[in-house]
């Protein structure tokens, strides 16, 4: 065990956990939007834009998050077309590409917590709601809304663990994240149980503040109080 | 088209390859996986605290901390721990261990906690009175759990064992960085050389959208032969 490796290490890779929190923290915030906004197409009548969302979100299910990643970053740059556009500004950071694709993926997995929230709102709620003539708008923003994210909260809770997790993919378009500097680390040192050490341990405090912080909502909006 | 032709010419037979050993390597972590489920499941149902213990932080640990970093810790560490093991029986020669066996045991490990957690589900939701009336009825431990406990859990574990062999397949993509050519590394080797990475990934996509879409299929089926007669 080399313990002067794992003090001098451990301020690097807390540096770097800030661009892992960075990149986390914006793809959870676009991804619930994109996750909502598909939940809803989910729940439409018209088949075609079911299908679609149905879509979406079995491709982006179904395949590894570094295949996502590595079409975004690499392969998209490729369309001459799209390197005229004002995409190109963002498109060429691996920062952005990386956070458009961890948005897309988490928003597949987010549609369907939530689609899967909606669908167990009992419908008495709903018709209690229009008895007492609230409007179809108010009821789902007021009543739907509110309940399916409470639904939702552990689920959403794993969720968010996992897209942590996921943002280690970063490291493989070039970006310093805490994997990237945990590899960068153990690749110039060869000491790999140290750094893992840290860097897991760095991870592991991320997944048991998450978890409490879901365990502590879940209790605070819980029916039954 | 002409770039996935088969032989000299295309990556068609370098892709089916490349595809048969992703099938290979998540069947293997998967095996891998249970191996290590049917160590850990009996640890975290003890009745000994110090043993849960142990489940407990095998479990915590993996479910918490990247696939990758777990991944970069066997790819590097992996030939050091057994270089240190075999110094121990007095052999000093480099041993490497190739990519195959890095990359299932990384995995399988990773795959092994998902599995734990899913026994310990299925075997914690059997009703208690099914352990008793076993063990009034005078059948041997093995029996018990053989005859038992294990056709009941299967039932109740398929559904998850289905979601966790989802993940082990998409994992294998991570071993790409060890050198394995396995599905996403032929892509990357063949982006890199026609320099038309759009195409081989979205390719890649597709193999692994086939991949799972196949094995959901078959899956299905197994859930309905385990859960007949309910």
């Amino acid at each position: 065990m080399d313990f002067d490796l794992m003090i001098t290490s451990f301020p690097k890779l807390l540096g770097a956990t800030l661009v892992t929190l960075k990149l986390l923290s914006a793809s959870l915030f676009f991804g619930l939007f994109l996750g909502l906004f598909f939940a809803i197409l989910r729940l439409s009548k018209n088949t075609f834009i079911n299908k679609f969302a149905y879509g979406y979100s079995y491709i982006f299910r179904g395949t590894p998050l570094l295949v996502q990643i590595f079409i975004i970053y690499f392969g998209l740059g490729q369309i001459e077309y799209l390197r005229t556009t004002f995409l190109w500004v963002i498109l060429k950071e691996p920062y952005w590409c990386a956070i458009i694709a961890f948005t897309l993926n988490t928003g597949a997995y987010t549609s369907e917590i939530l689609r899967s929230a909606f669908q167990t709102i009992k419908p008495g709620i709903i018709e209690a709601g229009k008895s007492l003539g609230i409007s179809n708008k108010i009821i789902f923003y007021k009543i739907q809304i509110p309940i399916a994210i409470r639904q939702s909260l552990p689920a959403y809770g794993n969720e968010i663990i996992l897209m942590m997790k996921g943002t280690s993919l970063a490291s493989t378009v070039t970006l310093m994240d805490l994997t990237g500097v945990a590899k960068y680390i153990i690749s110039t040192t060869f000491k790999p149980i140290e750094v893992f050490i840290v860097a897991g341990g760095i991870y592991l405090f991320m997944t048991f503040i998450i978890h409490n912080v879901i365990k502590y909502l879940e209790k605070k909006y819980s029916f039954q109080q | 088209m002409e770039l996935l032709a088969f032989g000299k010419t295309g990556w068609g037979d370098e892709l089916f390859y490349a595809t048969l050993m992703t099938i290979a390597v998540s069947i293997t972590a998967m095996l891998v996986g249970f191996l290590f489920a049917l160590i850990f499941t009996p640890l975290k149902l003890s009745k000994y605290k110090t043993l849960n213990l142990v489940g407990n932080f095998y479990t915590t640990v993996i479910r918490g901390v990247p696939e990758l970093l777990v991944i970069y810790l066997f790819f590097f560490g992996g030939s050091g721990a057994i270089m240190y093991v075999a110094s121990i029986f007095g052999y000093y020669e480099y041993i490497e261990i190739n990519a195959f066996i890095t990359g299932s045991m990384a995995i399988g490990i990773i795959s092994g906690a998902y599995s734990t957690e899913v026994f310990r589900g299925a075997i914690q939701s059997i009703d208690k009175g099914q352990f008793e009336a076993a063990k009034v009825l005078g059948i041997n431990k093995f029996g018990q759990f053989y005859k038992i406990i294990l056709p009941q859990m299967l039932r109740l574990a398929i559904p998850n064992l289905s979601n966790v062999w989802q993940i082990t397949l998409k994992d294998t993509s991570l071993i790409s960085v060890t050198g394995l050519v396995e599905i996403m590394r032929q892509s990357y080797i063949a982006a890199g050389s026609t320099r038309d990475p759009l195409f081989f990934y979205s390719f890649a996509a597709v193999l692994y959208l086939l991949l799972t879409y196949i094995s959901m299929k078959l899956i299905n089926k197994l859930e309905v032969k385990y859960s007949r007669g309910y």
